[in-house]
């Protein structure tokens, strides 16, 4: 896919920022996704040139780690603990609810590019699970009921936004 | 009198931020503390009255006019009122060092943190010499926090030894803390930040190493924050830096973000990660105190081992060292996790049984069932039944049940868990998250699935639960590290404890027929 002449220039800028740091990879990884929304195919050869890697050294980072994403994503992140302390509490139901509410799989966007749904191992909220994670913010003991007002909560947000 | 509401995230996640501004909607401007770690009582508002420090809890934003009402009258009326903070039986009754100053005031506030014993082991360090500093941590005894439990004094000693005089040498702190049910090093780094910078500038000067790397995981974004900001301070306040205090030494300190993989939480791995390389586990040897970071001599500490740091110089290595039992000493940090009543953060000395933790602290399950199994150590942590509850708290006695300590995550689950679908949910976690180094992890993860899948088909179900102990013989004994070595504990006892559980679907399935 490729990227604007904008987001090609604020990835070099960031490849020049970051290169001098011992162990810059993943650094500048988070900085590109913070920038750009995630990090386009087109940013790796200039990631590579700049930190003197192989394009497939770079690639094999970016597919290692779970967060790094190739594609864009929705507007918000919407993340449900599936780890044990919240399948205890019933995270497994919570996550089958999730998918049904919003018509997504793991990994998915919601048709109106709003919420992308992931799946995530821990929290550390796990003393009142289930717990999910919106953006930067974590909730806890969240049910069916109480997931539907989060995610309704985000979808009001932007018609009014609108 | 002066509010505290807290601002860590489990506190957050329940609401603390609405209650913090319902107060400043009537002039009450809250000081933004960290956890106690009683996490079922947050939000937990603090008063510091004549009558002492008081709380209530877990309070809402439209408790706080009553709450404000019963202040000016009689406290005790009110039915939050939780008495005085320091009395509540769940808190009194532990053994805090690491986490005695955790919940008391604004974490990043520089000043809090010297008024309450800050620093005081970083002054005696920095009048120390490397080995005097290693040996303080030998004679208390001290172990690796993260898991393996290593003594931390000995790998120091081989850091301190090892290379050329004036090599490069690093301190990384573990603070990739991906194991489920816990959240100790999140509550240091939320609630006591500068207690781990102290601990890890103390190990910088006791092998030599100017520079220091906090590897925190990325699902932690409170933590990163405000370790950044007390990182700053003490840059400021020249704690952190050159000529720190005026004592001609050195120590850099930056936090780098993990990228979502559990695997990073093993030290090789992390330290490939740090590099900026895919997290793959390394062989050992070279030991990473030899060969570490960048290939130079490298302290890996848990958050927690460094954090223990700062007490033990402070109060001396035998204050440390009286706590515990065996060859466990110090405190541990346990934490109550998954269906409990009153879960949180309880640190005692090592030797208390698991029972006395889910019983007298946790109260049973949040659900009111009866706990049917405990799952200690995170997901690579054996599934314990009733019978194995009296097992004490402590390294060796854990080993010998063929469980572990781990990091001392507590998971408890009602008899509403179905352990063949737990079972299963360990080589699935375990086929996510293997770094695909060795084969017995990546590969042995996979059909692990599969075959406990054919297992509770009831497909060839003998053979395969065969099949099923061969394949965690081979994981346990052919891989590289403890990510596919240890995968095989949680499903064994599963297996070994619930049986049933895994012919519970055999009725079912014979039932249902085609469908």
């Amino acid at each position: 896919m490729g990227i604007s002449q904008d987001e090609q220039q604020s990835i070099s800028d960031l490849v020049g920022q970051y290169k001098a740091l011992p162990g810059a990879l993943l650094p500048l990884l988070h900085a590109i996704q913070k920038q750009v929304g995630h990090v386009p195919d087109a940013a790796v050869p200039i990631i590579a040139k700049g930190l003197n890697l192989s394009r497939a050294e770079v690639h094999g980072v970016i597919s290692f780690y779970h967060d790094f994403r190739i594609t864009p994503v929705g507007r918000h992140t919407v993340q449900i603990c599936r780890a044990e302390a919240c399948q205890s509490m019933g995270s497994r139901q919570l996550e089958a609810h999730a998918k049904q509410a919003l018509g997504v799989d793991y990994g998915e966007t919601t048709a109106d590019g709003a919420i992308t749904l992931e799946p995530v191992y821990c929290l550390g909220n796990c003393a009142c699970s289930p717990s999910v994670r919106i953006n930067d913010d974590v909730f806890a003991r969240v049910d069916a009921q109480r997931f539907d007002e989060l995610v309704s909560g985000l979808s009001a947000e932007e018609s009014v936004a609108k | 009198m002066i509010f505290y509401i807290p601002q860590d995230t489990t506190a957050l996640a329940l609401g603390s931020e609405a209650v913090a501004r319902a107060l400043q909607a009537v002039g009450i401007e809250p000081v933004r503390n960290g956890s106690r770690g009683l996490f079922w009582l947050e939000p937990l508002l603090e008063v510091a009255t004549d009558q002492g420090r008081i709380a209530f809890g877990p309070v809402a934003a439209q408790d706080i006019p009553s709450i404000i009402d019963a202040l000016a009258s009689d406290p005790a009326s009110h039915v939050l009122y939780q008495g005085e903070v320091a009395e509540i039986p769940f808190l009194k009754s532990q053994q805090r060092l690491t986490y005695a100053r955790a919940g008391l005031g604004d974490p990043v506030c520089l000043d809090n943190y010297k008024s309450l014993n800050g620093f005081k082991g970083l002054k005696k360090a920095l009048q120390m010499t490397g080995q005097q500093i290693v040996d303080q941590v030998k004679d208390s005894g001290l172990r690796g926090r993260g898991g393996a439990a290593f003594p931390a004094g000995i790998k120091w000693q081989t850091v301190h030894d090892a290379g050329k005089d004036g090599c490069q040498k690093y301190i990384v702190c573990n603070a990739d803390e991906g194991d489920s049910g816990t959240f100790a090093d999140r509550l240091v780094m939320e609630a006591d930040p500068y207690q781990l910078i102290e601990g890890m500038i103390i190990a910088g000067l006791a092998v030599g190493a100017d520079q220091g790397y906090i590897y925190l995981r990325s699902e932690y974004p409170l933590a990163h924050k405000l370790l950044n900001i007390a990182i700053d301070r003490a840059v400021q306040a020249n704690f952190l830096g050159e000529n720190i205090q005026g004592c001609g030494k050195t120590f850099h300190l930056e936090v780098r973000l993990g990228a979502g993989a559990y695997i990073c939480g093993e030290e090789t791995s992390l330290l490939e990660s740090l590099e900026g390389k895919r997290g793959m586990v390394r062989a050992k040897p070279p030991l990473p105190a030899i060969e570490g970071l960048f290939g130079m001599p490298t302290v890996v500490n848990n958050v927690l081992t460094l954090a223990a740091i700062s007490t033990i110089l402070a109060e001396g290595a035998a204050a440390y060292q009286n706590f515990g039992m065996g060859r466990s000493r110090g405190t541990l940090a346990i934490q109550l996790a998954g269906n409990i009543k009153c879960g949180g953060l309880i640190e005692l000395a090592f030797g208390v049984t698991l029972r006395e933790v889910v019983e007298d602290y946790g109260q049973g399950t949040y659900s009111g069932r009866p706990i049917r199994a405990i799952q200690v150590g995170g997901p690579l942590g054996a599934f314990l039944p009733e019978s194995q509850w009296d097992t004490p708290m402590d390294y060796e006695a854990f080993a010998a049940i063929k469980a572990m300590i781990g990091h001392g995550g507590i998971v408890v689950f009602d008899d509403t868990a179905d352990m063949a679908a737990q079972a299963r949910f360990a080589m699935e976690f375990c086929v996510v998250e293997s770094c695909g180094k060795c084969t017995p992890c990546r590969i042995g993860s996979v059909r692990g699935v599969e075959v406990i899948d054919r297992i509770v088909a009831n497909e060839n179900r003998d053979n395969n639960v065969i099949l099923l102990h061969e394949l965690c013989d081979t994981m346990e004994f052919g891989s590289l590290c403890a990510m596919g070595g240890m995968t095989p504990y949680p499903v064994r006892s599963a297996l070994k404890h619930f049986p049933d559980d895994f012919l519970s679907r055999d009725a079912a399935g014979a039932a249902q027929g085609e469908n």
